[in-house]
């Protein structure tokens, strides 16, 4: 029996316009598995990130979300099909409170269909305390997101892609703009997506973070699948030179 | 970056009291807008009162009063829900036309009220549905858009009508006349009544609905909203149709208070209607407002309109103090944000 996979793209491509941006991509993501995206700008990263979360549609193709064919990939079905993301634009309403922000498109609501903001301040506060490490008075669940810092926006986009109890979670840039303590700190919580049984799609530009934490380097170069490589079967040091040969010939041999 | 965002995520947990007590001094920081709203109001009202005690110790002028700011006051608190949403609606003086047009076309053949009423309402949805179509659909920017639907609806209820206005002195007694316009309470006109539980309502569908939460959050950061799964488009079209449907509700209330139609109706609620709402603190960028400060904002403009004329300045005053009140709210509140930032 072949396994199922968390997510299968069979033979995706997407055009914007003239713009090809995906050829003929496949790209599986296993249980319990970290894969790694790697690639140039203008590989087709953000937008194979965005045809998993359902923001984009693609072109042709099909895709398989745990062995069942998913006919339209919207936002809201891929979120309610476990896959929370962390956007490289974080995807935050910088204007809006803490708690509209970790709610923000799956606000919790009362029997009577009305929101429970009661709660869902509640639970920004446990957030807050438990996950976020937000010990200061000054912040409340009624802070507006502007007056943080970079580091604490990137905390709430990926405390808020936890809260949903995510099977699925994918960070696309997430060190970007973060500090070393930072960095580090996110690799950790990559890795405890693997300890607890989860899977996550990693994209970033760093090859030595995305090497230390995935299990599968996926290479993607001019919207093409470029090379797979598991990361116990090859060197850090022979991946790069690869890399390097991938951006300049556009082939790995 | 700064130490104290060095805790990011994670999961190390920081232990602490979790403590939900009411907060006089987080109240007053978060509501010092409309707290201060309240005693410009207070502090315009005695202003008045000095000035011209005859007639503002009066009840005649408070009576007026109540019975014209709801007309504009209806319409300003879901064009607050637009503006939050980030967009911008300029058609709902010709909306208030147009609804009574189809409702002189049902009222005059069948004498009903009740359903001249529903016709009305029914074009305050398809204009509204004629904004949203030309801003979601085609995708002109709102500003744009609204201004050719203005003329053009004003247009359409010149042509329909031949310019002629039309009497609703039949309308008068009527069970839909007298729960729209009569007195019900002490003399009160129950316009006033309405316009409260507009508020209320509009209060609801922006802070206790999905709806609401999402106006506020395609009017802060559109892409943000379209990642995150929020139906973008249908808050939009919902937002027009909401605008569409109260101004025409103003419209037949404006009517029936008079029991004529003329075809201008609406010229004139257009700066008092903007001016409402910027006053009460809505940004003008979009993302935040709320429907206590558009409600605070016009009453507060109903009685500076009934200020000036009472203290014996012309009309031409009105235009000129509520011009005034846009720019000086507006540019404070992009002052305002700057400071933040």
């Amino acid at each position: 029996m072949e396994p199922t996979y968390r997510i299968e793209l069979r033979n995706v491509s997407k055009n914007f316009g003239e713009v090809e941006s995906l050829k003929n991509v496949d790209f599986k993501l296993g249980q319990n598995e970290v894969v790694g995206l790697l690639g140039d700008n203008g590989a087709g990263k953000s937008t194979l990130i965005k045809i998993l979360t359902g923001y984009h549609q693609p072109t042709s193709g099909e895709i398989y979300i745990d062995g069942q064919r998913v006919e339209s990939l919207t936002v809201p079905l891929a979120r309610k099909l476990g896959i929370e993301t962390v956007y490289q634009e974080r995807a935050l309403a910088e204007l809006q409170t803490l708690w509209r922000n970790i709610f923000l498109g799956r606000e919790l609501r009362t029997p009577y269909g009305l929101l429970n903001v009661k709660k869902m301040k509640s639970e920004t506060n446990k957030l807050m305390l438990e996950s976020m490490g937000f010990s200061s008075s000054a912040v409340n669940p009624d802070s507006t997101i502007e007056t943080f810092s970079g580091g604490e926006k990137q905390g709430v986009a990926i405390v808020r892609a936890l809260y949903f109890d995510a099977e699925i979670i994918i960070l696309d840039e997430p060190t970007m703009g973060l500090s070393l303590k930072e960095t580090r700190k996110l690799l950790d919580f990559v890795r405890h997506i693997k300890d607890v049984g989860k899977s996550a799609v990693f994209i970033d530009h760093n090859i030595f973070h995305v090497y230390s934490v995935a299990d599968r380097v996926v290479v993607l170069d001019r919207g093409q699948i470029a090379g797979e490589f598991n990361t116990d079967a090859i060197s850090l040091d022979d991946l790069m030179e690869k890399m390097y040969h991938v951006a300049e010939t556009g082939s790995l041999d | 970056m700064s130490s104290e965002t060095e805790e990011l995520s994670g999961m190390d947990s920081v232990p602490g009291p979790q403590k939900e007590s009411f907060n006089w001094k987080n109240f007053l920081r978060s509501n010092a807008t409309q707290l201060g709203m309240i005693l410009v109001f207070f502090g315009l009202w005695l202003f008045f009162i000095l000035s011209a005690p005859e007639t503002f110790l009066s009840p005649q002028i408070y009576y007026a009063f109540m019975a014209t700011t709801p007309l504009f006051a209806i319409m300003a608190l879901p064009l607050t829900m637009v503006i939050i949403a980030g967009e911008m609606d300029l058609s709902f003086p010709s909306i208030m036309a147009i609804g009574m047009v189809a409702f002189i076309f049902i009222f005059e053949p069948t004498g009903n009220v009740f359903l001249a009423l529903l016709a009305a309402l029914a074009a305050g949805v398809g204009a509204g549905l004629l904004n949203a179509g030309l801003v979601v659909g085609i995708g002109i920017p709102s500003l744009v858009a609204t201004i050719g639907t203005q003329f053009f609806l004003r247009g359409l209820s010149l042509v329909l009508l031949q310019g002629q206005g039309a009497t609703l002195i039949e309308a008068r007694g009527s069970f839909i006349y007298n729960l729209l316009v009569g007195k019900i309470i002490g003399g009160i006109p129950n316009q006033f009544w309405w316009s409260i539980a507009i508020a209320i309502l509009c209060w609801v569908i922006l802070n206790r609905t999905r709806l609401g939460a999402h106006i506020y959050l395609i009017g802060d950061n559109q892409k943000s909203a379209r990642l995150m799964g929020v139906n973008v488009n249908r808050t939009r079209l919902t937002v027009f149709i909401m605008m569409g449907l109260a101004a025409a509700f103003a419209g037949v209330l404006a009517s029936l208070q008079v029991s004529f139609f003329w075809p201008s109706l609406g010229e004139g609620y257009l700066l008092s209607t903007l001016a409402s709402v910027f006053l009460g603190g809505t940004s003008v960028f979009g993302g935040t407002g709320t429907i206590l400060g558009t409600f605070l904002g016009s009453y507060i403009i109903g009685a500076i309109n009934a200020g000036i004329v009472a203290i014996g300045l012309t009309g031409f005053w009105t235009e000129l103090i509520y011009g005034l009140i846009i720019i000086i709210s507006v540019s404070m509140h992009v002052v305002m944000q700057k400071r933040i930032k």
